[in-house]
């Protein structure tokens, strides 16, 4: 964990901002072009919920330098209304904004770990990494 | 940022080289339509070659406009999705089966042609 920035999410185009510089990010770290992709449509999808949920909030980057393996680290995090049911919206097909439903579970499948923390009220804070292979 | 349509007999075509953004995605989905309708075209060519990334709201006005335009009498065909888009596409679990879709720009337009029966 020796780099990290992030990019203030509050208007619509900051989730294209989000996604190139995830996308330059995991280039550096040395992920083909598949897994830039996937990484940089994982970005897309954390940074439109917190654009369409919370407002405001931010995702984070880390690279991360084992002594064995090299990866992306990404945080999406804000202060909105928090989610009540986690077990629901990891559920395939479930939208509350008229979307696909693909999301949160669709980001789960792109990426290799996962972990969302959400309290009703205070917000959330999903982060995800994906390995180098 | 508005993408450009053009019109070629009575088909129109669309590159999209930019990365696309939320907004302009639903700028290009009132366009396309009203193009059609001005138009009077039969078929539509939306080359995706230059993009990289489909998230799942892109995915979703693609096929939107799809449906919309087929709504109206018009067949449109996505062409030249790369292969890592129709990867991530489907670990997002987003499978477009009703979408019709073709190799690059000639043979989309060889797809429209046989739909359209000319």
């Amino acid at each position: 964990m020796d780099f990290q920035s992030c990019v203030n999410i509050k208007k619509e185009w900051d989730i294209v901002g989000a996604r190139q510089l995830g996308r330059d990010i995991s280039r550096k770290v040395g992920f083909g072009t598949v897994d830039q992709a996937r990484i940089a449509t994982a970005i897309s999808e954390l940074a439109r919920n917190i654009y369409l949920y919370a407002g405001t909030g931010k995702v984070c980057f880390e690279v991360l330098e084992e002594i064995d393996h090299k990866g992306i680290a990404i945080i999406a995090m804000d202060n909105g209304p928090g989610i009540r049911e986690i077990s629901q919206v990891m559920e395939d097909g479930f939208s509350t904004s008229g979307g696909l439903g693909a999301g949160l579970p669709g980001v789960k499948r792109l990426m290799d770990e996962f972990d969302i923390q959400s309290e009703e009220g205070k917000g959330t804070e999903i982060r995800v990494v994906k390995w180098l292979r | 940022m508005r993408i450009p349509i053009l019109k070629l007999h009575n088909y129109l075509l669309i590159s999209i080289q930019i990365d696309l953004d939320d907004q302009t995605a639903i700028q290009f989905q009132e366009d396309l339509l009203s193009k059609i309708h001005e138009s009077g075209a039969s078929g539509v060519v939306i080359d995706l070659t230059s993009v990289d990334i489909i998230d799942s709201f892109i995915a979703k006005v693609l096929g939107d406009v799809v449906t919309m335009s087929d709504l109206m009498g018009a067949k449109v065909v996505l062409t030249g999705i790369q292969p890592a888009v129709a990867m991530t596409l489907i670990d997002l679990g987003i499978h477009m089966q009703d979408v019709p879709t073709a190799l690059d720009l000639e043979q989309g337009l060889i797809k429209l042609r046989q739909e359209l029966e000319e």
